[in-house]
């Protein structure tokens, strides 16, 4: 209906769920008793495809499992790792809860804000190649500050550390 | 073991063992180190007997509840017909907790094989292991590691060829720490948003997909082996507070301390032996200040009140704090004790599910308050108004999740009133450039 | 099997209730009512709101009472200063975003956060140094608005849709204080029943375009009546400001329509506020019609009636049991013909709920009809007028075919009518007559419950029901005519001469009508 909540949509949509792609989840069925609890592995296969889930994705997959795709949508938006726009070619996630708030999470994250280009949390860098997004608790509290790049994850990562950190991601 | 660091002697190293060792994540070197042995011992024992054994040990989840685990399993019904649902809780979210992580990713077989045991225990044929999204080592270590399980039969129609059938499934969650809980994680599980259930109906009656299941933590299912291997006497016998609080925990230490890292100390553990000996005290210069013991849910504890603690489940609670899920943030006096709990509360705003209406707007307002505070324009009424807001998120909602935003509040406003009264009175200066 | 009773005191009052019931529904019975937002009776219940907690001794925590059974001596305390101050709370949290819009906002007056903030809120707020959480307007169906700044998360709308309506187009987005209700762009709220969603909406979060500002609810008036538009008859209410119908809503009835009434029937209302009605009687004299008093109206209806011969009568579906009776027995003892024109259109159900529907049978008496004798062969009858020495026409709206057909019929023709028409010129003698909404009347639905229905606006000009004007001209001269002056005195006139009516009286339908006796061999 209005744009006013609308996520970005693909110019053109090649549907997800044919061929193998279609195969892998048709295997899991076996796992589930029913075809909704398909649904955040299925939305995982797509991001890893795609790289984001737009709204057409969620029409796909909602006639694919026998959803609705304001159901699905629903859901989507509940879960913070599922990427409802596009992103840049890296996706890096910094943890700044308090644990890692006490051992300088912030000022790595401010590091990480400025070499990456981006400039801003939630922005992509103008070539294109990194988003960077603050996020709660990674589960690595002993291991300062840590950093999830793509699925990468990256321990004790320091406002020092971090040039080197990003030139391995092109 | 404190891992990163060498064991401390006096750990008790049961679960974390191998943390560090790569050789142990296969199945050829999980056998070779006397691994599937506990399994295959509770696969030869009657599902009673071995539920009798886990209740004699005085095991207790690990995650964060501390109910007993044998009682847990015993409530599944017996011959109802029904299928059984296992789900193990590998959604580690708790700030200050990154425990099961490890055994995941250094001990994946020991995972499944506890798995297998209690699913075996309740009568359940398939195991869901829900891992939060963002924990992509341990995903890609366990999904090798069950391969491989199924590969050398360990897990399948035929589990161990004791003719049970053990199916382990991997569940990746998306991010969202409510997902914990163990009814919203049976609700990410049917592939619907995380949101908590109204209980009763329990779990055990109708949980997953409708059915009987049992929710246990990573670091609990890890444990039932040893229980089983070496006997309930000896793990029981690991005790060295109240004989409530058996076997072995894993502390996730960290915060301002030398060596932050897993140790695992048996229950009952003085915590200034754990804070001083085996993490190496204070950074230099620095004096301890404050202790949180339990994952950031449960009340501040001051440093005279942490050092003359028992790490047990009795004596952390008398000391007015709990245990919880033993993620241990430990803040020395550079600790800005407001904007830690700022900190906190805007992690509880975030991770709200929206349901409950004291969460969903408690947690926010909440935050803007002390965001205010930090900002230089707070007021004596906010303190009130702070405490007023915590009592209405207590004990109100479907789940803790209110109550957990407003343990820290009221425990820092009680205990460190006067650095929220620094902040207001502009004796400190703001801390954030603006309140919104 | 009789069900088990438990005992339970809520609020020092004692009462016996079957087990299970939840505190919130034994309350009911207590005559207390437990302020709440997300239950609903005819939803499922998620205790999401908080609103409802209560104190129940012997219990550590208060308890939702939506979804707490009653136990045996159990104590309730609905109105302690625990269970106060706890509702207390979650109106405080549920105002700190809430929109300041009462002066614009179409809830006012019938809105359940006023009334509650205002009945156990706080006086004045304690979060003033904050913005408002923002978010625009969404329009989520050709006739549902969403004003997402004044929602509370209570999702009636969603499990209405995804429970009741069985099509989830309604979510929860987002998460935390950031949530709302959201709509896929793929998505339209245009089912059939969608309009629930308003009611549903304690507050003027979701609210109807086509009642948008049109009026306040305390200008309102309202009457108790059942829905004209198809065989299921809802109970509905019809709200009038000024004498114009400005709203039709459903009247629960958990027999027949639970709490819902669908869009096609809840937004057809404007022909009830038609203004080009038949003012006057009027006599045909030569060429032209004559506008003349009651008096001279009903004697000549009376002349038509007695020398007709045969009699057709062409009636509207809408007409009451009342009209439809005593218009049959003006016809007389020789061969009439009576049909009702029944429109047919496509059946919508309402899939959660058993046995509720938008009827393909688009009329609200088609049981009522037949058992006075008035078939749906509509053609037949139209052919058979042609030819009958009188024809009635009660309230029809013909098409210009029908017209013709007619116009050239040979018998004398007396048109009962609301609206103006084609006809009218040929007829003999043009009588006004009330609309339902003008009258008290009786519908028997497709489940043979006769139920009634109340008058919501003045009849206009000199317009009076039909079953009156067959009354009087049935009660003859003479001083000891019995003429019905009241629709349930006129029904007792039906009732007398039909026996399928025989022994019922208006008060015996109260109002949510009553099953009386499905004819032999009658389906539905």
């Amino acid at each position: 209906m209005s744009a006013a909540h609308g996520h970005p949509a693909e110019q053109v949509h090649e549907p997800v769920f044919v061929g193998e792609t279609l195969a892998e989840l048709e295997r899991r069925f076996t796992e589930y008793p029913t075809k909704q609890a398909l649904l955040l592995p299925a939305l995982w296969m797509i991001q890893e495809r795609r790289g984001w889930i737009s709204e057409q994705a969620i029409g796909e997959v909602a006639a694919v499992l026998g959803l609705t795709p304001a159901y699905v949508k629903g859901v989507v938006t509940f879960y913070t790792m599922y990427h409802t726009h596009p992103v840049g070619r890296h996706f890096i996630q910094v943890c700044t809860t308090s644990p890692c708030g006490l051992c300088g999470a912030e000022e790595t994250l401010r590091a990480i804000v400025e070499h990456s280009g981006c400039g801003e949390l939630g922005a992509t860098s103008p070539d294109g190649r990194f988003t960077v997004i603050e996020v709660e608790c990674l589960g690595a509290c002993g291991f300062p500050t840590p950093v999830l790049v793509d699925d990468d994850f990256i321990e004790n990562v320091t406002p020092e550390t971090v040039p080197a950190l990003l030139e391995r991601y092109r | 073991m404190g891992y990163p660091h060498p064991s401390h002697p006096r750990e008790q190293v049961l679960l974390s063992k191998y943390f560090g060792d790569s050789g142990a994540r296969t199945y050829a070197g999980w056998v070779d180190r006397g691994g599937y042995q506990g399994l295959r011992k509770a696969l030869g024992m009657s599902r009673e007997a071995l539920i009798e054994e886990v209740k004699a040990s005085g095991l207790r989840g690990r995650g964060g509840a501390g109910f007993p685990t044998g009682l847990k399993w015993s409530f599944m019904p017996k011959d109802d017909g029904k299928p059984h649902y296992l789900v193990c809780n590998a959604d580690e979210s708790e700030p200050g907790t990154f425990k099961d992580r490890e055994i995941m990713r250094w001990t994946p077989h020991a995972l499944i094989e506890g798995c297998a045991l209690a699913a075996y225990a309740i009568a359940a044929e398939r195991c869901y292991i829900y891992i939060r999204g963002e924990f992509t080592e341990p995903w890609s270590v366990m999904t090798e590691a069950v391969r491989e399980a199924y590969a050398n039969g360990v897990l399948g129609r035929n589990a161990l060829g004791s003719g049970h059938r053990i199916d382990i499934t991997l569940h990746r969650g998306a991010g969202a720490y409510i997902c914990g809980e163990e009814t919203a994680m049976m609700n990410s599980i049917e592939g619907k948003r995380g949101n908590p259930r109204i209980k009763p109906p329990f779990p055990a009656v109708a949980g997953l997909f409708g059915m009987p299941t049992t929710i246990n933590n990573v670091e609990t299912l890890a444990a039932t082996p040893h229980i089983v291997l070496q006997g309930a006497a000896f793990y029981k016998s690991l005790c060295l507070g109240n004989p409530k609080s058996t076997g072995t925990k894993l502390i996730s230490v960290c915060g301002h301390v030398q060596r932050p890292g897993n140790y695992e100390i048996t229950m009952g553990t003085p915590m200034r032996e754990l804070i001083y000996d085996m993490c190496g005290g204070m950074r230099p210069g620095r004096t301890l200040k404050a202790v949180i013991p339990g994952g950031s849910s449960v009340p501040i504890m001051t440093a005279d009140e942490a050092e003359t603690c028992i790490t047990d489940y009795e004596g952390v609670i008398e000391k007015g704090s709990m245990l919880g899920s033993g993620g241990m943030i430990v803040m020395d006096d550079s600790a800005d004790m407001v904007y830690q709990v700022w900190r906190l509360a805007r992690f509880y705003a975030h991770e709200s599910c929206a349901q409950c209406t004291q969460c969903r707007e408690g947690t926010a307002w909440t935050t803007r308050i002390l965001e205010r505070i930090l900002a230089g324009k707070g007021k004596e009424a906010d303190f009130q108004l702070l405490l007023d807001l915590s009592e209405q998120m207590t004990g109100k909602t479907i789940c803790v999740l209110s109550d957990s935003c407003a343990a820290p509040i009221v425990s820092g406003i009680q205990k460190f009133r006067g650095e929220f009264e620094a902040y207001m009175s502009g004796a400190r200066r703001p801390a954030l450039a603006s309140a919104l | 099997m009789a069900d088990e009773l438990v005992s339970v005191t809520i609020d020092g009052a004692a009462v016996s209730v079957p087990k299970g019931m939840t505190i919130i529904e034994a309350a009911k019975q207590a005559g207390i009512l437990i302020p709440h937002y997300c239950y609903h009776p005819s939803l499922p219940s998620p205790a999401v709101c908080r609103m409802c907690l209560v104190e129940v001794e012997k219990a550590p925590k208060l308890m939702p009472a939506c979804v707490t059974t009653v136990t045996d001596g159990q104590v309730v305390h609905v109105n302690s200063a625990v269970a106060k101050k706890a509702r207390e709370g979650v109106l405080e949290f549920l105002l700190i975003n809430h929109p300041l819009d009462c002066p614009i906002c179409d809830q006012a007056g019938e809105c359940e956060l006023q009334d509650y903030v205002f009945q156990e809120g706080r006086a004045g707020t304690r979060y003033a140094e904050y913005a408002k959480r923002y978010n625009p307007v969404e329009e989520f169906g050709p006739d549902v608005l969403y004003v997402a700044n004044r929602c509370i998360l209570c999702t009636r709308c969603v499990r209405f849709m995804d429970d009741v309506a069985q099509t989830p187009v309604l979510n929860v987005s987002e998460r935390g204080d950031r949530a709302f209700i959201g709509i896929s762009p793929e998505q339209t709220l245009d089912h059939a029943w969608a309009g629930n969603v308003v009611d549903l909406c304690p507050v003027g979060s979701l609210i109807s375009k086509d009642f948008l500002h049109k009026a306040r609810a305390w200008d309102l008036d309202k009457a108790p009546s059942v829905c004209p538009g198809c065989t299921q008859g809802c109970n509905m209410s019809i709200e009038t400001r000024d004498d114009v119908v400005v709203r039709l809503r459903p009247r629960p009835n958990l027999e027949v329509n639970r709490h819902f009434m669908c869009d096609y029937g809840r937004l057809d209302y404007r022909w009830m506020n038609r203004g080009d009605r038949i003012e006057a009687p009027l006599v045909r004299q030569a060429e032209r019609h004559v506008a003349v008093d009651w008096d001279t109206a009903l004697d000549t209806l009376g002349r038509l009636a007695s020398g007709a011969g045969s009699v057709v009568i062409l009636a509207s579906g809408r007409a009451s049991v009342e009209s439809l009776g005593l218009v049959r027995r003006l016809a007389g003892a020789g061969p009439v013909t009576a049909a009702i024109r029944v429109p047919i259109g496509d059946e919508a159900p309402l899939a959660g709920i058993p046995d509720l529907a938008l009827r393909k049978e688009r009329v609200p008496n088609l049981h009522g009809a037949a058992m006075l004798g008035y078939g749906p062969e509509w053609g037949a009858a139209l052919r058979a007028a042609a030819g009958a020495g009188l024809v009635i026409l009660l309230d029809v709206a013909l098409s210009e075919e029908e017209e013709r057909t007619l116009a050239g019929a040979a018998g004398r023709i007396v048109v009962l009518g609301t609206a103006v028409s084609g006809i009218d010129r040929r007829a003999d003698l043009v009588l006004p007559v009330t609309s339902m909404a003008e009258e008290n009347g009786v519908y028997v639905n497709r489940d043979y419950r006769a139920q009634r229905y109340h008058q919501a606006k003045p009849a206009p000009g000199m317009a009076r029901p039909a079953w009156w004007i067959a009354g009087e001209v049935l009660a003859g001269q003479g001083p000891d005519r019995d003429a019905p002056s009241t629709a349930s005195e006129a029904f007792d006139l039906v009732a007398a001469a039909f026996d399928a009516f025989a022994g019922l009286r208006h008060a015996d339908l109260g109002f949510s009508g009553r099953r009386v006796a499905a004819p032999a061999g009658a389906s539905r």
